[in-house]
């Protein structure tokens, strides 16, 4: 198995014409939170349901757990925990009986359902809520709950599809905390986000999938730090005539225009370069408006990978996101 | 030998004892039925009927007795055609999505939705024989108590066949059908020829040809036979109609009730392994 939990091989998938995974090819190792970060439609979820064996698979290989996700489905289902992208909870039974019956349908026997229940009760926070309804829970503490069931079985891996769409950030960071406890359990992650700052601050590693393709796979810092040591937005009189002069410095690895501003990715320390990259400017005749220094992001990251923002579409994809959390309220 | 339909059926029963208003109303509709309809068709038909001339050497059993066999098998019907509903409800909530997504294999979903649907049919049976004997049925006359026993293991054994049978059907729509609304209607449209063409609540000697032939092969028909022939006896005559049920009657209604309810399960698994996540 050579440690590691999920194998991908050029994998496929289309739906009628449309390409949905294009031959995708990642591994996930033992022990690690690895995300997909991608906007909606990039194709994430049509992999967790490959792997989830929810999908059949069309074209490529794939294994979880070294166990073939096509021949061994059920050996598959065995080995994973999942956690949907809808809240998908008994709201007419307790915190307990969602596990109990979870525990039931893989089979565990009565004796360790009872202490996994407990235990899955304390990490997650809701010993107090044992024998509440889940319908009177709120909407992070029935996260929580599906958090809990989706480990009742101590899955080799837990799967997550977009594990916190549609929460606040205190929710969200609260639900990032619980995660890392998993991990530090020893329960490798799989998780898929459109959320930047949840694969920066989670993940071991991310793959940045736009189109049904890898753009790119690394850790976060590693990622940033490919793109230069420091980001500098420009507004000026003239920002194509600058953008030439800055192009022609060394220091200088690459300058994109955007409508207003021009950034500017720096290889060299920048409170050096800065005063000498000004004064070549205005050397030019050129007025400078504003200038705004920062650490790259994993929104620069994505943006020049994928040559286009996440954001956009982002409200729309908030609203929906809580649309979904509502239907099953 | 997996037992994961256990599951299903626990959490099934878990929230038919916790809905109170699903409870108390599949309770008390049975008695419901015989309390109202029951007394007040069974005085009027026995009033019309008083005149007819009775089979000589028969024993004669009042209408209320001949219609409570019948409203066994009609209670039994609608709370199992029904049944289903919850099925499409775990749908539509996406609740169905952790079963689906676990090892559980299809059948034994369907498995422990019907053996849940058995249990809550077996409490309305009780209930209708229970309460009919207090309000003068005359079930099981003459029995000895080994007798009752077997007439009661007789009933119960159809009505679990029947039960399956109707639970897989519904259960297949309830899969199926995206909506409450066209749930609903379907249920009604299937129950209504199943109702009338039946002899649950009246015999059907009169009828006409082709409604006579269509009740044979109506599982209502066959499983109100088969509970006439355990609580009342073999050979008894109900407002003049002289009814006799034989070894092969009785074969009948249990061959053509497992029939119906396979042919529902392959059904239902059909429409199963055809759900998508």
């Amino acid at each position: 198995m050579s440690g590691n939990v999920i194998e991908v091989n050029n994998l496929e998938h289309s739906y009628g014409s449309v390409k949905a995974v294009d031959n995708i090819s990642f591994s996930v190792k033992q022990g690690e939170i690895f995300s997909f970060l991608g906007p909606n439609g990039a194709g994430k979820s049509t992999v967790i349901n490959i792997l989830t064996t929810l999908k059949k698979i069309q074209k490529g290989e794939a294994r979880v757990n070294g166990y073939d996700v096509a021949k061994e489905s059920k050996s598959v289902r065995r080995s994973i925990g999942i956690v949907f992208q809808m809240l998908c909870l008994d709201h007419e039974m307790t915190v307990s009986e969602n596990l109990e019956y979870h525990g039931k349908i893989y089979s565990m026997p009565k004796k360790e359902r009872k202490q996994r229940i407990d235990e899955l009760l304390k990490l997650t926070d809701l010993e107090s809520k044992k024998n509440t309804l889940a319908k009177d829970l709120s909407g992070g503490m029935k996260r929580r709950l599906e958090l809990a069931r989706g480990l009742m079985t101590k899955p080799a891996v837990l799967f997550l599809d977009e594990p916190t769409v549609g929460f606040d950030i205190q929710t969200r960071m609260r639900m990032w905390e619980y995660l890392r406890e998993i991990k530090r359990e020893g329960t490798t992650i799989f998780l898929t986000t459109h959320y930047m700052e949840e694969a920066d601050q989670l993940s071991d590693r991310i793959s940045i999938i736009d189109h049904g393709k890898i753009i790119v796979t690394g850790n976060a810092d590693e990622l940033k730090n490919k793109l230069g040591k420091d980001l500098i937005y420009l507004e000026t009189s003239d920002n194509k005539t600058a953008a030439e002069i800055l192009r022609s410095l060394r220091s200088v690895k690459t300058v994109t225009e955007d409508t207003k501003s021009l950034r500017v990715l720096i290889a060299e320390d920048v409170t050096h370069v800065l005063p000498q990259l000004m004064e070549k400017i205005r050397g030019e005749g050129i007025e400078i408006t504003t200038v705004n220094i920062k650490k790259p992001s994993m929104d620069d990251v994505f943006v020049q990978y994928t040559g286009h923002g996440l954001r956009e579409g982002d409200e729309k994809e908030k609203q929906q996101g809580m649309e979904m959390v509502g239907v099953s309220q | 030998m997996n037992f994961e339909f256990r599951a299903i059926y626990w959490r099934d029963m878990l929230k038919f004892f916790r809905f109170k208003s699903v409870l108390f109303s599949s309770l008390i509709q049975p008695v419901m039925w015989l309390a109202f309809f029951g007394l007040a068709m069974s005085d009027s038909f026995d009033k019309l009927t008083s005149l007819v001339p009775t089979v000589s050497g028969v024993p004669v059993v009042d209408y209320l007795s001949y219609m409570g066999a019948g409203i066994i098998a009609m209670d039994v019907l609608f709370s199992s055609l029904f049944g289903g509903t919850t099925l499409m409800f775990d749908k539509k909530f996406s609740l169905l999505r952790e079963t689906l997504a676990s090892p559980v294999p299809r059948f034994h979903i369907i498995l422990g939705i019907g053996l849940s649907g058995v249990t809550k049919a077996f409490i309305q049976t009780f209930i209708i024989i229970g309460f009919g004997k207090l309000i003068g049925m005359d079930f099981f006359k003459g029995y000895t108590l080994a007798e009752t026993l077997f007439a009661l293991v007789g009933i119960m054994l159809l009505v679990a066949i029947f039960t399956l049978g109707f639970l897989f059907l519904s259960g297949s729509i309830a899969i199926t059908i995206e909506n409450p609304e066209g749930m609903q209607s379907i249920l009604t449209l299937l129950s209504m020829p199943l109702f009338f063409i039946s002899n649950a609540l009246y015999p059907i000697d009169s009828f006409p040809a082709i409604l006579k032939f269509l009740s044979m092969f109506n599982p209502l028909t066959l499983l109100a036979d088969g509970i006439r022939y355990f609580a009342l006896g073999p050979d008894f005559s109900v407002m003049g109609n002289h009814y006799v049920y034989t070894t092969a009657d009785i074969s009948i209604s249990f061959l053509g009730l497992i029939f119906f309810a396979l042919s529902m399960l392959s059904a239902a698994m059909w429409r199963f392994n055809k759900v998508d996540v």
